[in-house]
């Protein structure tokens, strides 16, 4: 089921305003325990290294500007929760080796692991930073976008070839399987003619895009087995590094959503102050909602924001914070829906909307059965894993595969949700639980 | 006019957050949202959310079920004067149906029904909600629009009382209210009203209005149902017409008779997506074939004339569909999601066994020839199993996955492969 929405991104690409301050939110590294590596008011390089993983002190998380790091803020029991740089006029890079073509996965892995590239691999299962003492037996790339308003990595990626293809070659070395590249049938995708990947060309509505429905499509998980995934824009990176020996934190960015005026893509550096391209874009109204990420798996988060270590792409929609007359009667032209209840959206499928934040109803009890499966195209009983996660039945939730899922995989079926559960959460939960309990 | 819904709109809000964490908070807030779709936004998550919720769906199942309750007015003023005068002859539907006679009789005697039922299941709703602190559910939304329309015409208000007030709390609220419940809280109602008042709910005095009232007086007036001769082997007895069962033109309870309008229900029901056709077309197949079977049996000489079950079993296989409550319990009860299976596979057994059960039922209660309300309600109790064994084959093929699992080596095929994703 594809999401049409107004305020995709035009293709045209400006730079962004520098930003004076970036900042590291841990939060987008889920179940990281972070052990700072440099006080408050220490200078830093763009890449050096800022924290490690408590769980894997090789894993190094590094700056993506050189600068001042002027605050650490903490939650409760002083978990740390962002650091924030105050970036210098010219930009300095902490300098590592050129990667030679023929280095050896040790040296690669080595390299990646400290000049702080290693969190954009990420693993399934348990959908966190990749344990990099695991082997895995797959690696997935999505380029193909289905999601609604993300950046067209086919446009983003244009001309990067050559860091894609470093960071490809790479990265095969790093598993004994397939690197899985999916592209979107019929694009003119840079991937196309790159080497040491298994391309596929991959058509149907949203979730084929998701990098979760192509695995389970072609070389699904089993249990015990790991496969990590990364996406397109990070390969940049990472490739950029082995050429050149620094982490550029550099990255193209989609800015959409109904609420810009004028929604195009910006340059900037991973994060850099939302702000700082927002309004360049101009905003309709007071009252809409920034999203670090797209609108059905991003992020709350605020003007003075900064952009996500993994986003792409920022979204800004209306709030929906009002109520609306007799709104679970009356016929429905402006939102879009997955029954035909006195609902229209099946009569204009291409037909563009502009959703708010609005639940558009009350959360209840799971009451309708056999909707979630007609957009989950997942060999996987979306509502029974579900059930199984909130009563914690950790047998059951194995036995359904939720090893093999991550919340994003959940995101279509809780757009269309009529109880209005809060599916990618229990997802969450559930992975916690059982990486708590099994490991 | 703006101005003034706005000032509403903007004092219910100040009310709403005055009840704010107050015992009656949820009663306000079932007028409220009635009202006004709340102002609730999306945390974290999906941050857009689609245009249905529970209540729209609910209100979908109602809109269903109007044409069948406007039948229902007709229907039973025309039972009634037919009893008393004679079917007309050459009948004529503007003439002798679709009268002003007809539908006041009907209005007034079907309607307290309809507000008895609600009144009753939604004062339970509300005190349980206050109770439990929970939002009131829209479950009884649609329940309470199915209660009166599965009884027969004269049931006594305070038996419908009884029965709402016991199905309600047994059948619903100690599960945990709507979503968790077991068994069909309509059905629940119907089987209560069925062993605990037997006599108004068979025989031939119970479905056309007045008749309990007049019998043994001088003006005593009857009406069999179709299944109620067939099971006395009269079927000569009676003078319907297919066009008659089909349209409706029958005695029965309230809603159950027109097969017509059942159907444009349950047309309206499966395009619109909110119920499901699975259940429908496997309940219609179940019942078409176990009427098969009988025909079969008829038609082997294996029973006689003289046997008990010769008139329903020799009653063609398709006219079952037309007759009694199987076509509404197949569109309106079957397709309950929470009491049904839940599995798309386990939709298709489950509504065979629906179909199936209720016309086997039907031909050999001696009691009561009516299966459908007991066949859904035993397939609601087996449904978890259905599911549990449907769920346990996608179980047993991860697991197969597993054991055959390999690490695919680099190839060296340099085509791209093609991959289709197929959802909505």
């Amino acid at each position: 089921m594809n999401i049409n929405l107004v305020g995709a991104a035009e293709q045209n690409t400006s730079k962004a305003v520098l930003s004076n301050v970036y900042a590291i939110n841990l939060l987008d590294f889920h179940g990281i325990m972070p052990k700072m590596l440099v006080k408050q008011g220490a200078e830093v390089k763009a890449g050096e290294p800022l924290f490690y993983s408590k769980d894997n002190q090789d894993m190094l998380f590094a700056s993506p500007v050189s600068g001042e790091l002027i605050d650490i803020t903490r939650g409760a029991r002083r978990k740390i929760l962002t650091i924030k740089i105050l970036a210098d006029k010219t930009q300095d890079y902490l300098e590592h080796p050129k990667m030679r073509p023929d280095a050896d996965s040790e040296e690669i892995k080595s390299l990646l692991l400290k000049s702080g590239c290693w969190p954009f691999i990420r693993q399934r299962p348990y959908d966190r930073v990749a344990d990099p003492t695991a082997t895995p037996k797959a690696i997935f790339i999505s380029a193909y976008v289905t999601a609604p308003l993300v950046a067209d990595v086919d446009y983003t990626l244009k001309g990067k070839e050559e860091e894609l293809q470093a960071a490809l070659t790479a990265l095969s070395k790093l598993t004994p399987g397939k690197v899985h590249v999916s592209v979107g049938k019929g694009s003119n995708s840079p991937f196309n003619k790159l080497e040491d990947i298994e391309l596929h060309k991959v058509s149907g509505p949203h979730p084929a895009g998701l990098v979760g429905t192509q695995i389970n499509k072609l070389d699904p998980i089993n249990k015990g087995e790991v496969v990590w995934t990364i996406t397109p824009q990070d390969l940049v990176i990472i490739g950029e590094l082995l050429l050149t020996g620094r982490f550029n934190a550099q990255r193209t960015v989609a800015l959409a959503g109904s609420a810009v005026k004028s929604p195009k893509y910006f340059t900037t550096k991973i994060g850099a102050e939302i702000a700082t391209f927002l309004y360049a874009s101009g905003v309709k109204d007071e009252n809409f909602r920034v999203i670090n990420g797209d609108v059905l798996t991003g992020k709350k988060t605020s003007p003075d924001g900064y952009l996500g270590f993994y986003n792409n792409t920022v979204s800004v929609i209306p709030e929906g914070d009002d109520y609306e007359f007799f709104g679970w009667n009356k016929p429905v032209f402006d939102k879009i829906s997955a029954t035909r209840a006195l609902t229209f959206s099946w009569l204009q499928p291409n037909k563009k909307y502009d959703l708010d934040t609005n639940i558009n109803g009350e959360h209840r009890a799971f009451v309708v059965t056999g909707m979630y499966e007609e957009v989950f195209p997942l060999d996987i009983y979306p509502l029974q894993l579900l059930k199984a996660c909130m009563v914690k039945d950790l047998d059951e939730m194995e036995q359904l595969g939720l090893y093999e899922v991550i919340p994003e995989d959940f995101s279509l079926t809780e757009f269309i949700c009529i109880s209005k559960q809060p599916h990618q959460q229990i997802i969450r939960e559930g992975l916690d639980l059982l990486q708590k309990e099994i490991g | 006019m703006s101005n003034k819904r706005l000032t509403i709109k903007k004092r219910l809000h100040i009310l709403k957050h005055r009840y704010r964490g107050k015992k009656m908070a949820p009663a306000f807030n079932a007028f409220h949202t009635f009202l006004f779709s709340p102002d609730e936004t999306t945390h974290n998550g999906s941050h857009i959310r689609a245009a249905d919720d529970l209540k729209r769906t609910m209100n979908t199942v109602i809109l269903a079920l109007i044409p069948v309750l406007l039948f229902s007015f007709f229907n039973t003023g025309y039972q009634h004067y037919s009893a008393i005068n004679g079917f007309p002859d050459n009948f004529a539907v503007m003439d002798h149906f679709l009268t002003w006679d007809n539908f006041w009789l009907g209005f007034v005697q079907v309607m307290p029904l309809v507000i008895v039922s609600y009144g009753v299941g939604l004062l339970i709703e509300f005190i349980f909600a206050i109770i439990k602190g929970h939002e009131v559910e829209e479950g009884y939304l649609v329940t309470g629009m199915l209660v009166p329309l599965i009884v027969p015409v004269d049931t006594p208000l305070w038996m419908l009382a009884v029965a709402v007030v016991f199905g309600v709390i047994i059948g619903k609220e100690v599960f945990g209210g709507t979503g968790m419940n077991i068994l069909n809280p309509a059905l629940t109602i119907r089987a209560f009203l069925f062993f605990a008042y037997p006599t108004w709910m068979s025989g031939d005095k119970v479905w056309v209005h007045g008749a309990v009232d007049r019998a043994g007086t001088a003006d005593a007036i009857s009406g069999e149902t179709v299944l109620g001769y067939l099971a006395q082997n009269n079927a000569s007895e009676f003078s319907y017409s297919v066009s008659d069962m089909f349209f409706g033109f029958i005695p029965g309870s309230v809603g159950e008779t027109s097969a017509f309008l059942i159907l444009l229900g349950g047309l309206f029901l499966i395009f619109s997506k909110i119920a499901s056709w699975r259940i429908m077309v496997s309940a219609v197949a179940g019942s078409l074939v176990m009427g098969l079977i009988f025909n079969g049996v008829v038609d082997a000489g294996w029973i006689g004339e003289g046997s008990t079950f010769y008139g329903l079993m020799s009653f063609d296989f398709w006219k079952h569909l037309l007759v009694g409550g199987l076509a509404f319990g197949i569109v309106y009860m079957a397709t309950d999601p929470v009491t049904g299976s839940q599995t798309n596979r386990g939709k298709w057994i489950y509504g065979f066994l629906i179909g199936f059960i209720s016309v086997m039922i039907r031909v050999f209660n001696p009691a009561y020839p009516e299966g459908v309300f007991l066949a859904i309600l035993l397939m609601n109790v087996f449904a978890p199993t259905i599911d549990h064994y449907v769920v346990r084959g996608n179980i047993r093929r991860r697991m197969k996955r597993l054991k055959q699992a390999t690490i695919f080596p680099k190839s060296t095929d340099e085509k791209a492969k093609e991959l289709k994703v197929e959802t909505l």
